[in-house]
């Protein structure tokens, strides 16, 4: 199975979100950056198909800046083979710009897989692994929680509003990882140590400026002050006056 | 040709809710590129879809069913490509879909095919200098993008809830037409239903959330009894934590690696509120936290805080709702 894990490097979701000078992006001083958690199903669950065919190759693919090097080591230190970065200032914002900077570099990679995490967890676009299906013209699953693989076919589980759709797809496709997939390992040590000395591409980009401008960036309007209406059981008529009364929601 | 295009959702033949959010969305929108533009919504089923009529109230001037024999289930694939067309042969300025489980499949696979970008999940829209704006929360909701769309057509989603359903009276003519779609190959077998009557928390307007404060997973009950107090209107569901010990079903969780949700009432109990899990919640309409430490930070988004002990707070909380629904 030779299965490539399209990455991404995000600001860690425990960030304090300060807003750059220009208005318009994150202020990255100071902020910690890590290898985005959903895309962490994805590495786990290309190192299990690979280990569990006995062959094959899993290729981290990253578009991002050259720090992003950092995040293609700690997925190489969870396993994989070898990774190539698409070395760009900046991940565009327009998703299918990102989209096709992937596509041109996994189309003739012979892929059986293309895993994806479902969305990034920094600009929560949601859209960059069906359109690299679509580019490359594959089948595509997205937001999947459940995988079973045999004979050039794949059956998938997804979660849809109160339901789990089964969906059956052939290889080579692309699919996107939800959490419930699997269990993502940590890297160890004797990992870490090896992923030093796998190979790591870099190849400049210049993803196109795309369809979408960005206009401002701005914090989220401040949730109107709330209060603690009371202690205790003896508070609930009060709560309940407040919604009534104040939130009118009852 | 500033017409926008409404892509809606049914499931076994029955028009989905949130499809009049996605009509008020796209009517918004159309009233803002002025003039005479048209909403025409669009939905794919197998035959006839029953609530359809009701799409002209919210704004639609004409509503339009694809049908197939490939679309009784969802078909990724025949729907993207029906969709495509559609947007191309029709000359919209802008599509618009719901950023549901299906709506965030199905956008990108459009987007893609007619080349244009595409704004996921945004909670509003708006037309500057007849370019369509939005808003897209990024960051776990601690920022706002607010974006300009400059091709053509626009392609947007909307989270749910967001876009409350507004009267807006127009024609709604119905027209119905067949069309030929290939088989897919990506192909949906089956659908697994959760138990019969229980909300989505993605799509219900309340949402009883509980975390660690509760103990053990059996005394998710007093939430359930509290939901039920409220009589079909709300749903459960959990913290991160709880979901991670296996209390809960992923399906329930709230938060970054969970459901954005944005009920009118969501009600937190015994969560502590950590950051990521203010990312699914915070755009609710009203929250209430019930949580034991007064020094929680669920309080901190909380429009009202009720501090004391659940296990009395909130049996007498559902006991005073059944009264009013009494």
């Amino acid at each position: 199975m030779k299965i490539a894990v399209c990455i991404k490097r995000v600001a860690d979701s425990e960030t304090r979100v300060r807003i750059g000078a220009d208005g318009k992006s994150l202020d990255e001083a100071g902020v910690k950056f890590i290898l985005n958690p959903y895309d962490e199903f994805a590495v786990e669950e290309a190192l299990q198909r690979r280990d569990a065919a006995a062959s094959g190759e899993v290729v981290v693919l990253a578009l991002g800046p050259a720090q992003a090097q950092e995040t293609i080591r700690t997925a190489l230190a969870m396993g994989a083979d070898r990774g190539v970065l698409l070395q760009a200032d900046r991940v565009p914002v327009d998703g299918l710009e990102a989209a096709r900077a992937l596509a041109a570099e996994l189309k003739d990679g012979g892929y059986d897989l293309i895993l994806f995490g479902k969305m990034a967890i920094d600009d929560y676009n949601h859209q960059v692994g069906p359109m690299v299906a679509e580019l490359l013209g594959l089948p595509c699953v997205t937001t999947v929680a459940h995988l079973e693989l045999a004979g050039g076919r794949g059956t998938a589980e997804r979660e849809i509003e109160g339901g789990v759709e089964v969906v059956e797809f052939p290889l080579p496709a692309v699919l996107t990882t939800d959490k419930g997939l699997n269990e993502p390992r940590y890297p160890a040590l004797k990992g870490i140590m090896a992923a030093k000395k796998k190979p790591l591409d870099v190849k400049p980009v210049t993803p196109g400026a795309g369809g979408v401008v960005v206009l401002a960036m701005t914090p989220p309007p401040e949730r109107k002050e709330g209060r603690i209406v009371g202690e205790g059981v003896v508070a609930v008529a009060e709560l309940i006056r407040v919604l009534r009364e104040e939130a009118k929601v009852l | 040709m500033s017409d926008v295009l409404a892509v809606l959702e049914q499931r076994d033949g029955v028009l989905r809710k949130v499809s009049h959010e996605v009509v008020t969305g796209a009517r918004r929108l159309a009233d803002a590129l002025g003039g005479t533009a048209t909403v025409d919504a669009v939905v794919l089923a197998a035959g006839a879809v029953q609530g359809t009529d009701a799409l002209g109230g919210f704004g639609a001037d004409k509503v339009i069913t694809l049908t197939s024999g490939a679309f009784g289930a969802y078909a990724p694939e025949g729907c993207a490509m029906t969709i495509a067309a559609r947007a191309t042969t029709g000359g919209y300025s802008s599509v618009v879909f719901a950023a549901s489980a299906t709506g965030k499949d199905l956008a990108p696979r459009v987007a893609a095919k007619l080349g244009v970008a595409l704004a996921q999940d945004v909670t509003d829209l708006a037309v500057v200098g007849g370019a369509v704006t939005v808003v897209h929360p990024v960051y776990a909701g601690k920022a706002l993008l607010k974006l300009k769309l400059t091709g053509t057509p626009a392609v947007v989603s909307l989270r749910p809830n967001v876009f409350t359903p507004v009267q807006r009276p127009k024609a709604g003519a119905a027209e119905t037409v067949a069309v030929e779609v290939p088989a897919g190959r990506v192909l949906v077998k089956q659908v697994k239903a959760v138990e019969a009557g229980v909300l989505d928390v993605a799509e219900a307007s309340i949402v009883i959330s509980g975390g660690r404060g509760l103990k053990e997973p059996a005394n998710f009950k007093v939430l359930e009894e509290l939901a039920a107090a409220f009589g079909g209107r709300a749903a459960v569901g959990a913290s991160r934590a709880v979901v991670d010990a296996g209390w809960r079903p992923h399906a329930d969780q709230v938060g970054q690696t969970g459901k954005t949700v944005s009920p009118t009432l969501y009600i937190a109990v015994g969560i502590s509120g950590a950051i990521q899990h203010q990312a699914g919640m915070r755009t609710s309409k009203f929250i209430v936290a019930i949580n034991k430490d007064k020094d929680a930070p669920i309080f901190k988004v909380a429009d009202y805080g009720l501090v004391g002990d659940l296990f009395e707070i909130v049996p007498k909380l559902a006991e005073e709702i059944r009264k009013l629904h009494g």
